[in-house]
């Protein structure tokens, strides 16, 4: 039995601090996602703002000890509110040889730099290709370098319970999650809580983590080392019961809600794909919510399933990433055509092609956008953070369904598995998405399943329903009637009756909202998951008395009614994005401006540094 | 189910769009059929469902005043997959072809037969692609010349009841466009199983592939070409019933009855868990062997629109209907006063 409350109080002086930025980096198999995310519980659990960024590689089990084999998990914990995982780092742990060595460059001067000195063996020097010992040289000398014998402790710690080396070792991520919960005064409780849910039907492991997650917090209080332990204050959030969520798993919560709300079930048709898989996971655990969901054969089933769930009159979704997309293109044309209400989320990740799996960039936009046959117009709304994604996924439907039109949800990696503190709504806060289905008939009138209402939308009839048989298809339909029809000027009418009713979200996306001046020197405009680094970036220069202002886009089509009188009243426009410029063409496109890009393709989020220099830089030319 | 179904007739099941297959065309005798034997179910119109892929067979669904999908090329089962497991009490049809369902489709069929979805999916075979106007198909012969095979085709042929068999179809049937009865008995049967039901049709495209069956279709020789299979009896073919099917160590082979009585002969039956008569049988070809018709196999399993909708009402059986507010509140929270 593990005794959960565990009330232990340093005697060291504890120094206030605003926040920090914490990485934690080691080898894809030493726990490391496990430490990030107890750390960010427990930093939240006690009122912090906090942001992740878990970054690991593609192999499930890259070669031991090697750079490509490192796995790293990054949060930032404030006492304000913050919009970011952070920059420059405050304090990295390093595992390994190749988790220092990959990772020490984005430490700060005088940062604290743990490191398991264990693990600095000639052959761990080997592996992560490297002749000398960083930790004997003068190359860590601006660091506050603290040589913590990580594994040789960890099997003292466990030495009594008589396990294998190999089982002892893997406790080493709870001796490092001990000392830095020393170093950042964190409570043990929501950890001893995890460990006895996680392994309580395993009780030697569950007491081996203990003791070497105590055998941690203990080396921080007797080592001389550190001589100061921080805190961190909660932040002033605004009022209301929070939890700690990831971007894929707010998705979730979003799309149940939105089938509750709609009062429709969920079919879910979905092919695994990093970094989409976990909401197929995550739904799945949902049928006794009315979740059906169906790990199809390939994509392109997954997307056909779930427009035949559509037709059927249910909550219809596929997921998946860019290369999925890429093979649902022609069954997405069929949804626009057959005007069906669904929601494709695309949970972004490097490309082209299989790219970069693990790693986040912005550079599907063209490619959900026009990446099908013929002119296929289709309303895509995306993401900015983890939290984010739960209000999307309900705009997303509540659009979908009140158009009849398939609706695109852009996420990507860095949303998907970063996380931030989301404020769970109240029931009060939970708006109703009404759909309605035509009745059935039997005065034997013809049905009309192409007649459209006041915002072009055509009724979603079911089948089963009395007097309303009709047949859906991918041909060009006539209006009004639906039937089949290949003539030339009813094409061109069709053509732009399909276009319109995609403009129509216009009238109930609302207009877009500018943070700063009104008009000015610069505006920033930025979309997706670089939210909190432009907000966070365009904050700093304002502080610094620069005439800069932020807009960010939650539709990317169609784009709200004032964008271009927005744009018209600033001298610069900046488009941050991790892409080549995607937006930016759109825009330069559409409104005939001179917008200029800030491009990266590093499958690396923005940093605020970066985009503070070019902001700054734009105002400077 | 309605209460006027007693009423309907096969004119009720016909739309009011104009039918564009060439005249002569095998498809028209089935869409007959099919009109035919569908008052028979006890289904409503509005209660059934069309889907089709892309070819000629897939206009199939313009022409039934029911329910319908044209979707895309070869994914017909996909569409059929999302429907049936959300609307498991609606009657599904997918309308397929040899180019659409093995080709390019072939993916989809072998899944959503190996699932057992309780849907009927008719392939109408002609061994050629018609509607891209005659290349050679996945079902054409060695050799079969085509405007894509001047030389002829290099492809060895798939036989489209062997592919259901091997992917575990519960019913599996095969008939001929011109044998009117046999073809609506056929369907019916297949309407009547529970689970995935696998028909191949026999079709003649009398534009690009006439002829392709007509020695199972010609007065003179088909009844010396087709074998009528018939659950629990013996394998008698034959303009004179003089020929039957024995079975030679694993191979089938022709015997005259002349030689040896009915008793040693091959007997049918449907219904064994083991597919390996249904696939021997399947892969008996002409001109070696009559073409076998009807019923190859015919046995019961879990279905997956079943079971799917199982695992919904046992999951709301034990935690009740789920709550939203106390699934948003799962898991560690903290209140900011």
């Amino acid at each position: 039995m593990i005794t959960i409350s565990e009330e232990l109080n340093t005697t060291k002086p504890s120094t206030e601090i605003a926040g920090a930025t914490v990485r934690l980096a080691g080898d894809s198999g030493d726990g490391m996602q496990l430490l990030g995310t107890q750390l960010t519980n427990t930093s939240a659990l006690s009122g912090n703002d906090v942001a992740t960024f878990p970054d690991f590689p593609a192999e499930i089990r890259a070669p031991r000890g090697t750079r490509a084999g490192v796995s790293g998990f990054q949060v930032q914990f404030a006492s304000e509110e913050i919009f970011t995982p952070g920059d420059g780092l405050d304090a990295l742990i390093a595992m390994n040889p190749a988790a220092l060595l990959t990772n020490v460059q984005d430490l700060k001067e005088s940062g604290i730099l743990i490191v398991d000195e264990d693990s600095f063996a000639a052959k761990d020097l080997k592996l992560a290709k490297t002749d000398v010992n960083p930790l004997d040289d003068e190359s860590l000398s601006k660091y506050r370098l603290i040589k913590v014998p990580v594994t040789s402790l960890t099997r003292t710690a466990v030495a009594e319970l008589g396990m294998s080396q190999k089982h002892a070792d893997r406790c080493r991520n709870f001796f490092a999650m001990g000392l830095v919960f020393w170093l950042y005064g964190r409570d043990l409780t929501p950890t001893l809580r995890f460990i006895d849910e996680k392994f309580g039907k395993k009780p030697e492991v569950a007491d081996a983590n203990v003791r070497a997650l105590k055998a941690g917090w203990n080396y921080g209080e007797t080592t001389e080392a550190l001589a100061t332990s921080f805190h961190v204050n909660p932040a002033k959030l605004t009022p209301g019961t929070y939890k700690n969520i990831m971007g894929n798993q707010a998705l979730v919560y979003g799309l149940v809600a939105a089938s509750k709300l709609s009062g429709k079930d969920l079919f879910l048709g979905s092919y695994p794909i990093t970094p989409a898989s976990d909401i197929l996971h995550e739904l799945s655990k949902y049928k006794h919510f009315g979740v059906r969901t169906f790990q199809a054969e390939d994509e392109i089933a997954a997307v056909c399933s779930a427009i035949g769930a559509s037709f059927g009159g249910s909550m219809a979704i596929t997921t998946s990433s860019g290369p999925g997309i890429a093979l649902k293109a022609e069954g997405i044309g069929l949804g626009i055509m057959m005007e069906l209400p669904m929601l494709i989320i695309d949970v972004q990740r490097g490309g082209p092609s299989t790219g970069l799996p693990t790693k986040t960039e912005q550079s599907d936009l063209l490619q959900v956008l026009y990446g099908r046959n013929g002119e296929s117009p289709i309303p895509v709304i995306a993401a900015r953070s983890p939290a984010d994604c739960f209000d999307v996924a309900h705009e997303a439907w509540r659009v979908a369904t009140r158009l009849m039109t398939p609706v695109f949800i852009l996420s990507d990696g860095f949303i998907a598995n970063g996380s931030e503190p989301w404020k769970i709504p109240t029931e009060d806060e939970l708006q109703p998405i009404e759909i309605s289905h035509p009745a059935g008939t039997t005065d034997g009138a013809e049905f009309l399943p192409y007649q459209r209402d006041e915002l072009l939308a055509r009724p979603w009839a079911l089948p089963g329903t009395e007097g309303l048989t009709h047949r859906l298809g991918g041909l060009e339909k006539e209006d009004i009637t639906g039937n089949v029809s290949y003539d030339p000027d009813n094409h061109q009418h069709m053509t732009h009756v399909r276009a319109q009713k995609v403009e129509n979200a216009t009238e109930l996306i609302g207009d877009q909202v500018v943070n700063g001046p009104t008009n000015g020197d610069l505006l920033v405009l930025s979309w997706g998951g670089t939210f909190g680094a432009c907000a966070t970036a365009v904050q700093q220069c304002q502080a610094r008395g620069h005439s800069v202002a932020h807009t960010h886009l939650r539709w990317l089509n169609p784009f709200p009614k004032n964008l271009g009188k927005i744009l018209s009243n600033y001298k610069k426009i900046l488009i941050p994005e991790l892409n080549t410029g995607q937006l930016r063409m759109l825009i330069r496109s559409k409104f005939l401006v001179d917008a200029e890009g800030f491009n990266k393709i590093k499958g690396k989020p923005f940093g605020i540094a970066e985009l503070v220099e070019q902001i700054e830089r734009q105002l400077t030319t | 189910m309605s209460s006027t179904l007693n009423v309907l007739k096969p004119t009720d099941f016909a739309s009011d769009q104009d039918i564009r297959w060439c005249p002569g065309c095998g498809d028209y005798s089935i869409l007959a059929q099919m009109k035919k034997m569908l008052p028979s179910l006890g289904f409503s119109r509005e209660e059934t469902v069309f889907i089709s892929g892309i070819g000629c067979s897939s206009r199939f669904p313009y022409y039934m005043n029911t329910y319908g999908m044209h979707s895309i090329h070869g994914r017909a089962p996909a569409f059929a997959t999302g429907l049936k497991s959300t609307r498991p009490e609606l009657q599904v049809w997918v309308i397929t072809g040899d180019g659409d369902g093995l080709s390019i489709g072939g993916n989809h069929l072998m899944h959503c037969i190996r699932r057992n979805l309780d849907v009927n999916i008719v392939m109408f075979n002609n061994s050629i692609y018609g509607l891209t106007k005659g290349q050679y198909s996945p079902t054409s012969p060695l050799g079969h010349v085509t405007k894509s095979t001047p030389r002829g085709s290099i492809d060895n042929p798939l036989s489209p009841c062997t592919v259901a068999i091997s992917s575990e179809a519960t019913f599996v049937a095969r008939s001929i466009d011109f044998n009117t009865k046999h073809l609506g008995e056929t369907l019916k049967r297949a309407a009547q199983h529970r689970g995935v039901s696998f028909v191949e049709v026999n079709q003649n495209c009398n534009v690009f592939n006439d002829g392709v069956w007509s020695h199972m279709t010609d007065k003179e020789t088909k009844e010396d070409n087709v074998l009528v299979l018939e659950h629990g009896k013996p394998m008698i073919f034959g303009k004179n019933r003089d020929k039957g099917i024995r079975l030679n160590g694993l191979d089938p082979e022709v015997v005259s009855l002349e030689q040896i009585g009915e008793d040693d002969l091959l007997f049918h039956d449907e219904t064994i868990e083991s597919p390996m008569l249904a696939m021997l049988l399947s892969r008996m070809k002409f001109p070696e062997f009559p073409v076998p018709i009807g019923v190859f196999r015919n046995i019961s399993a879990p279905m997956y629109d079943q079971s799917l909708n199982e695992q919904v009402a046992d999951a709301r059986q034990e935690k009740g209907e789920g709550d939203l507010m106390e699934l948003l509140h799962s898991g560690d929270t903290w209140t900011v006063e």
